[in-house]
């Protein structure tokens, strides 16, 4: 791990009170600029002093990304809404509880009440080689330390990899695409709404990023329509330490059920592959199929295909195998 | 200016990790600047070419055909192959940096690979089925091409002779190209160790860190300085007085006209065979 120095480097610290006035200063500052959400993540890099921006973007006094609101067509959660608050959303609980469930288990209560929704789906890789400042692929450098003979990379991809074997940590992420979510984006351009998704980048488009926001861009809210509201939903996580730990891998579905037979299906991963998957290929192919160990059997199988392990990680085939499985036929309560 | 990019590793050295990136504009303003510097000169500056008084004699000029061959069917697949390959990873190597996002590293190492095999059938070809010394410079490029420098200056020097198969830009043009192609290929095939390919097992630790960072340098500094050599290379390729020569990397002749005009048949003989003759061409080193 990492040494936190305490003392982060100098930056030009801007608190802007709109959205506006952020996605503005964002665009003057360029590369130059950091956006800060809770700073569970930022906190890290700068006092590691890995990351030196000039400015730090702070979205902490911006009330309008904040706040659930129940619209016409589903719920509008601002970016900067707390986890806590998420998790405890009668609203969330009651008609997209796969996002209750995912958010409820990221990390500890105090981050949880710290973190928020914008900064959970857009928070950094966790591979330590690369969070401890070695000038890896995704640093910018010509190498992958944790994909070598000798590298330790049990936590990373077996789905996606490209010269960076990192995953994606986030919890949140896999609940908000089987709920279908959009991300609002204020870009210089205007609006912008991206699937969810579709907001993440692999290292084969770009390997220093983990997300589409290019500088200027800012993550506003996230819209989760009603297409799914009540569905059947399921959420694991499975990670080394159940009382506060990124996972090892976690999957989340929403299943629209006709007696046990499943009409429509939106089913994701995450912690395989440098972004969030969704198992297209798997959604299809348990369309019409009664939700039961049989296809979930059938669906996990299919959903490893072409996973390619590394030197540690082989486990997580078996292990995504039987997250698919449950996630479709669920799982005896006493196991879950 | 910084050429060169710095990290430190996990030891505590710093090694180089790549050229710096902004040399790709170093190389796009050099190769334009060679341009409008070579146009403003031909249209301005440049009289037409003197040779010395050697044209072939009635006879021997009688011989030769109308359609000269230049280039073997061979020779002219591997160029267009080759440059293919080359437009391929330039534009899979440098898109990237500019903000042009796609999978670039997949088509960058089979573009990387098909230019390697190409390269190893020109070695071969070139050396056992083709005149191999006709593109390297020898004395006589030498001596003309200082008789060229002094008549520029204005200093008495006698007119040069005509040209063998190829002039000595082309070949000086070749000899670059051979060691910048020959650097991008070398540590293009040790850098595919170090990315997820059907070919290797990953291991960055083949070689130090030093090592390994020395060679992303020259493989970035030879890759941005072959984006100023294509750049002149496609210009002069599109120039009015060289299209008989690009023509003939195309079609695999060149006129009689141009021939005599250019080239001195006893530097490049050309004469009817009695195949070619049929066909209405010339043997050559090229048939």
């Amino acid at each position: 791990m990492a040494i936190i120095r305490d003392v982060m480097p100098a930056f030009d610290l801007l608190q802007p009170s709109t959205s506006a006035d952020a996605q503005k200063l964002l665009e003057q500052c360029g590369d130059d600029a950091w956006v800060m959400a809770g700073g569970m993540d930022s906190f890290d890099w700068l006092k590691d002093r890995i990351k030196k921006p000039k400015v730090v973007v702070d979205l902490s006094g911006i009330d309008e990304l904040k706040g659930i609101r129940v619209t016409g067509d589903g719920v509008e959660i601002g970016a900067m809404t707390t986890l806590t608050e998420i998790a405890n959303h009668a609203e969330i609980r009651k008609n997209y509880g796969v996002l209750s469930q995912a958010v409820s288990l990221v990390a500890s209560p105090q981050i949880r009440n710290q973190g928020t929704l914008g900064g959970n789906v857009s928070q950094d890789v966790r591979c330590w080689y690369y969070r401890d400042g070695w000038p890896c692929y995704r640093a910018g450098g010509n190498i992958c330390y944790a994909d070598t003979p000798v590298g330790r990379n049990r936590e990373h991809a077996i789905f996606g990899a490209d010269r960076c074997v990192a995953v994606h940590p986030s919890d949140s992420v896999p609940a908000l695409i089987a709920l279908d979510a959009k991300f609002v984006l204020q870009t210089p351009k205007g609006e912008r709404t991206v699937d969810a998704e579709d907001y993440f980048v692999g290292p084969d488009m770009d390997i220093t990023k983990i997300n589409m926001l290019q500088p200027g861009d800012l993550l506003t809210a996230i819209r989760i329509p009603s297409t799914w509201a009540g569905s059947r939903f399921y959420f694991e996580k499975v990670r080394d330490r159940n009382v506060w730990d990124f996972p090892l891998m976690n999957v989340a579905s929403a299943i629209m059920l006709s007696g046990n037979t499943i009409g429509r299906m939106r089913i994701a991963v995450n912690a395989v592959s440098p972004r969030p998957m969704r198992l297209k290929a798997v959604e299809d192919a348990v369309q019409g199929k009664p939700a039961d160990a049989t296809t979930g059997e059938m669906a996990g199988k299919m959903a490893v295909e072409g996973a390619v392990p590394l030197q540690f990680n082989a486990y997580k085939i078996p292990l995504m195998r039987n997250l698919v499985k449950r996630a479709i036929a669920g799982v005896p309560s006493q196991q879950a | 200016m910084k050429f060169l990019t710095w990290a430190t590793d996990p030891w505590g050295k710093a090694v180089p990790i790549h050229a710096a990136w902004d040399l790709i504009w170093v190389a796009l303003i050099a190769g334009l600047l060679f341009m409008i510097v070579h146009a403003l000169y031909v249209a301005i500056a440049a009289g037409p070419k003197v040779f010395a008084k050697n044209e072939a004699p009635a006879a021997a000029a009688a011989a030769v055909p109308e359609r000269v061959p230049r280039h073997s069917l061979a020779a002219r697949l591997f160029h267009w192959v080759m440059a293919a390959s080359m437009l391929t990873l330039l534009f899979t190597a440098f898109l990237p940096m500019v903000g042009v996002r796609f999978n670039w590293v997949l088509y960058h190492w089979i573009a990387g690979l098909v230019l390697t095999v190409s390269i190893l059938f020109h070695v071969i070809h070139s050396t056992f089925f083709m005149d191999f010394w006709s593109i390297w410079p020898d004395r006589i490029d030498v001596r003309d091409a200082m008789r060229r420098t002094f008549r520029f200056l204005g200093k008495p020097a006698p007119a040069p002779q005509r040209f063998a198969k190829y002039p000595l830009e082309n070949k000086l043009y070749h000899l670059v190209i051979v060691f910048a192609g020959l650097a991008v290929i070398g540590t293009g095939l040790f850098m595919m160790k170090r990315i997820q390919t059907i070919f290797f097992i990953r291991n960055p630790y083949i070689f130090s860190d030093m090592t390994w960072g020395l060679m992303y340098v020259l493989h970035g500094l030879a890759g941005v300085g072959l984006i100023a050599l294509v750049m002149v290379h496609v210009y002069m390729g599109v120039r009015p007085e060289k299209l008989p020569i690009t023509k003939s990397m195309i079609f695999g002749w060149m006129s009689k006209d141009f021939y005599l005009e250019e080239h001195d048949p006893e530097r490049w003989a050309v004469e009817k065979s009695s195949t070619a003759k049929k066909r209405g061409y010339a043997a050559s080193d090229a048939d």
